[in-house]
């Protein structure tokens, strides 16, 4: 939360120097942007493969608890392709890119300006920032009326980590390596899966 | 876009590398952190200057909003269903 409310005021500050013209032009107007992004692709790739505890609790856990991440995958992907059709200016295949951010705004968000443009990686940046925030806040309903997984489900890329605490809080602790492992698995998946699907 | 997977790609390798490293990784979790701020922030300034988003904001956030009620809803329902055939004792 506290993170998503940085990430924000960075993106609000960004819209006032742009509206008011604080800024010399040179800057949006060069590749910085592309640059700064081949970085963080790098930086996150190599905070993946440093990560052994997440390459450990994926060894450790079994064939069994993999449904969970592909149902995310699948209800997301699903749910987002039947909702897309209530907005005709939208393609399917931008709103399965939407729907790929699985939560995971600041990465998503950044991919997606790049490949499609400010208006989508904008949709994608409030989409995935409101997944986090609803999960946040419905958790006890999710759990209540659709089963232990409902909340990791909800919450997916972030289930490992910023909605990690309310969903042990309301499913059990038993249930927090399946939240994590999910949450590794989708994190890991985003940067892939979004340019997958822009691109094809 | 290839550039982006395969820098994704070199990343992964040069981590596994530097597991054990925890200084190194510390620092890569800063800067990891400033680039988001850096993009989300130059992110901000193109959304600024471009009077067609600012225009339809509402309509960014309503499209936003309809997409994320899908997101959560088909996986919230199908995570039911995996919930009553794999999990459920």
């Amino acid at each position: 939360m506290k993170n998503s409310l940085i990430i924000l005021t960075f993106f609000v500050f960004g819209i006032i120097s742009g509206l008011f013209s604080l800024l010399p032009k040179f800057i949006f107007e060069s590749d910085f942007g592309l640059y700064a992004l081949y970085l963080l692709m790098f930086l996150v790739g190599i905070r993946i493969g440093s990560d052994i505890t997440a390459w450990k609790i994926i060894k450790t856990v079994t064939v069994k608890i993999a449904v969970v991440p592909l149902s995310v995958i699948i209800g997301t992907l699903l749910g987002v392709g039947l909702f897309s059709f209530f907005i005709p200016s939208i393609t399917l295949k931008e709103s399965l890119a939407v729907g790929s951010g699985f939560g995971y705004y600041s990465l998503s968000s950044i991919l997606i300006t790049q490949i499609s443009g400010e208006t989508l990686g904008v949709i994608a940046l409030f989409s995935n920032i409101f997944r986090e925030i609803i999960t946040l806040l419905a958790t006890p309903i999710f759990a209540k009326y659709f089963g232990k997984l409902a909340p990791i489900a909800s919450g997916g890329a972030t289930s490992m980590d910023t909605t990690l605490p309310i969903i042990t809080k309301f499913v059990g602790r038993e249930y927090a390596i399946i939240s994590v492992f999910s949450g590794t698995v989708l994190t890991i998946l985003v940067p892939f899966l979004v340019t997958f699907i822009l691109k094809v | 876009m290839l550039t982006v997977i395969t820098l994704l790609t070199l990343g992964i390798l040069l981590g596994f590398l530097l597991s054990n490293k925890e200084k190194i990784i510390g620092y890569v979790d800063q800067l990891t952190n400033w680039s988001i701020y850096l993009l989300l922030f130059l992110l901000g300034i193109s959304v600024g200057v471009n009077e067609k988003i600012i225009k339809n904001f509402g309509e960014i956030g309503i499209k936003a909003t309809i997409l994320t009620a899908g997101a959560i809803l088909g996986s919230v329902v199908i995570s039911y269903f995996t919930y009553k055939l794999f999990l459920k004792k």
